[in-house]
């Protein structure tokens, strides 16, 4: 029986592209826009290109059934958030309506509402109650919260003073007391440590198994895969598949998989460089392996990078980077430098397999004279991702560290107890 | 029973009402954070609601009642007067101010999660009213203390404070959906309150205006009546009030707070994207 039943949900905002910052508009502006309409006697049409309609959200059908757990996968600006939103009724759609059977509560934010000021225990019943929790259950569960959270020591001390895993773990436990027949989550795995991630995963796994509904957000796709059931795909505001979840993630990686992998200029005049050297291909050919058609840490991954040398003799040797999305340095690489005559010069890199760990990467490569002048530099040359992959591993968190290598790390026994 | 929800483009009317009362925990609960946030950091706590009105009050005394020379009802210590109208005219100032700002203080709650959001402005009265009875408890001590004794019109006190209460909630809502999509309003609000502070019969008695060319203007506005017949209940006949402006003061309070209602029910759900 479905439980969620939407109907052509759409939402739409206007982007006022009049408007310099993006900030609250104050009187101010309305005043001085209007006596600028005036004088300048713009005509009604300019007006109307410079507010732009933005589809959040278009013509989205859905129906849940109870007991479902739905993951809910998309890039960022996909429309996942702005629907946690609509349901959780904080904005309301543009067109459409959407039917829920059930007490829903919504953890888009770990400790909503928590004031400084306050204790631990206030904040208990501040929270419980903003989360939608009768006095009665908060009163009920509430040394359930505190020992989940580990504050005892900390109760009648003002938040402000908690440390942020502190904070963290007290909101979390509040939430994870709620007995909502239907549960939304958005990306709040996302913070706090790895501790932390493993007690919310774990927890959504119960909610899951007592038979409740949960919609959850996340880019963690393995968590995904291990708590949901079906899947959602959102695409620039639609919902463009759903269906089993296995089936859903396959779908969604054979598509963001193909970032940035190949650059290349055919016409030299045109290529990017100078009168000593001209870029013609830069791309990744990654070494896939039993049919997959996505990048994980197990993929080989093989460089090829071309130039035209137009320099008779030059000294060159190459320099590749490799960046983490967020800009930090994973490693520098580079090649013997040695002399070419004019023509096109080939360089090839092999980053093998099970060493990166997952997450999106950015390359760059550049072009050294006499291992010291730099002809030429391509910044952010590719942008590829690499998904997560494991195997008989019952922990879905987010795997930490830049590279995950395997390494030979083993263990044995080397000595028994003897009972006597 | 099975509880349902219905989201739809133009919010679900007939429920909103029902969620509030269903809310009133909630109502409660932010009450109460925003009574023991305010006396939490404060060197001296509940001494400064005392320390306040005592100050104005003294102040007022000296500018117009020694330096200006200007008297009160005949029969009526000046300083009463003043304190009198200082404390309904505080209940109303704080409860109008902090109706204002209640959405915007609550930004973080708007955006992350839902519940109908009359309960801010309606928690927010909470601290006003606290410091209204303090104010007036100091009142009454005063009163016993000079020898002034009460009258039995206190009675009727009761409908005069929820009238303010009416009113500083019709204003306030107004303001708040305001303050929302242009932050300027905010600074805007402690001039509004300090002019209403001499448009209002607080150091002076609306007897000087009777009979003046703008007296029908004058009573136009809710508050004169409602300050006339506070001091009315507490300072008994001899404090002037017009029992025929009861009609007319009710009347355009009710109207302004039904308006109030109407606009804020009708740009809350966009209180989101302005935030």
């Amino acid at each position: 029986m479905p439980v969620i039943v939407a109907e052509n949900i759409s939402k739409k905002y206007i982007i006022d592209h009049q408007r310099k910052s993006g900030g609250p508009s104050s009187f101010r502006d309305i005043v001085s826009d209007t006596v600028d309409k005036v004088f300048s006697r713009k005509n009604k049409k300019d007006d109307f290109a410079e507010k732009e309609e933005f589809w959040a959200l278009k013509d989205v059908n859905f129906s849940i059934d109870q007991g479902d757990r739905i993951g809910i996968v998309g890039h960022n600006g996909a429309g996942k958030s702005t629907l946690l939103k609509i349901l959780s009724r904080i904005t309301e759609p543009s067109t459409g309506q959407i039917k829920i059977e059930g007490r829903i509560a919504s953890l888009l934010e770990v400790g909503t509402g928590f004031h400084p000021e306050l204790t631990g225990r206030e904040n208990i019943f501040l929270n419980g109650a903003i989360l939608g929790m009768a006095k009665s259950e908060i009163k009920q569960s509430f040394d359930a919260i505190v020992d989940f959270a580990g504050v005892e020591k900390f109760l009648d001390t003002p938040v402000k003073r908690y440390s942020s895993g502190m904070y963290v773990r007290l909101g979390f436990a509040i939430a994870a007391h709620l007995n909502p027949e239907i549960l939304i989550v958005d990306e709040v795995l996302a913070v706090g440590d790895t501790e932390f991630q493993k007690k919310c995963l774990g927890k959504m796994r119960d909610v899951s198994e007592s038979g409740r509904t949960l919609l959850f957000v996340s880019h963690n796709l393995t968590a995904i895969q291990a708590l949901c059931n079906k899947s959602f795909y959102f695409e620039k505001g639609r919902l463009i598949d759903q269906g089993e979840t296995t089936h859903i993630v396959t779908n969604y990686l054979s598509k963001v998989s193909h970032k940035m992998l190949e650059k290349h200029w055919d016409d030299i005049d045109h290529a990017p460089g100078n009168d000593q050297v001209r870029i013609k291909s830069f791309k990744l050919v990654p070494e896939f392996q039993d049919n997959l058609s996505h990048i994980d840490v197990r993929t080989p991954l093989d460089f090829q990078f071309q130039f035209w040398n137009l320099e008779e003799g030059a000294n060159i040797n190459l320099s590749m980077h490799l960046y983490t999305f967020t800009g930090e340095c994973i490693f520098n690489v580079g090649t013997q430098s040695e002399a070419f005559g004019k023509g096109l010069v080939t360089g090839t890199c092999s980053i093998p397999g099970n060493f990166l760990n997952d997450g999106s990467y950015v390359v760059s490569m550049m072009i050294v004279k006499d291992t010291s002048t730099i002809l030429y530099n391509m910044e952010e040359a590719l942008i590829f991702d690499i998904e997560d992959y494991r195997e008989n591993v019952t922990w879905y968190g987010k795997w930490p560290g830049y590279i995950r290598p395997q390494l030979n790390f083993s263990i044995s026994q080397t000595e028994h107890l003897v009972n006597d | 029973m099975q509880h349902l929800t219905t989201i739809k483009a133009g919010g679900s009317e007939k429920d909103y009402w029902k969620d509030l009362w269903l809310n009133r925990q909630l109502l409660w609960i932010l009450s109460k954070r925003d009574i023991s946030v305010r006396y939490k950091q404060t060197l001296l706590g509940l001494a400064w609601s005392v320390l306040r009105p005592l100050m104005t009050m003294s102040i007022m005394v000296f500018v117009f009642s020694l330096v200006a020379k200007l008297e009160g009802d005949p029969g009526i210590p000046y300083p009463l007067m003043v304190l009198s109208g200082l404390t309904i005219w505080t209940f109303f100032s704080n409860t109008f101010t902090q109706i204002s700002n209640s959405i915007l203080i609550n930004s973080n709650l708007v955006s992350k999660v839902y519940f109908p959001r009359l309960l801010m402005p309606l928690s927010s009265v909470a601290v006003g009213f606290v410091d209204f009875v303090i104010t007036f408890v100091i009142f009454l001590i005063f009163t016993v203390v000079s020898g002034y004794g009460l009258s039995w019109n206190i009675i009727f006190l009761p409908a005069f404070v929820i009238l303010t209460f009416i009113i500083s909630l019709g204003f306030g809502l107004f303001f708040a959906v305001l303050n929302v999509r242009f932050r300027d309003i905010g600074q805007l609000i402690p001039f509004i309150v300090q002019v209403g502070f001499y448009v209002c019969p607080i150091a002076y008695t609306s007897r000087l205006v009777e009979g003046q060319w703008f007296e029908n203007i004058y009573k136009l506005n809710p508050i004169v009546g409602i300050i006339d017949g506070f001091r009315w209940c507490l300072l008994g006949d001899k404090a002037y009030f017009d029992p025929q402006s009861l009609y007319s003061t009710t009347l355009i309070s009710l109207v302004i707070l039904i308006l109030s209602v109407l606009y804020f029910r009708k740009k809350e759900n966009t209180f989101v994207d302005h935030i």
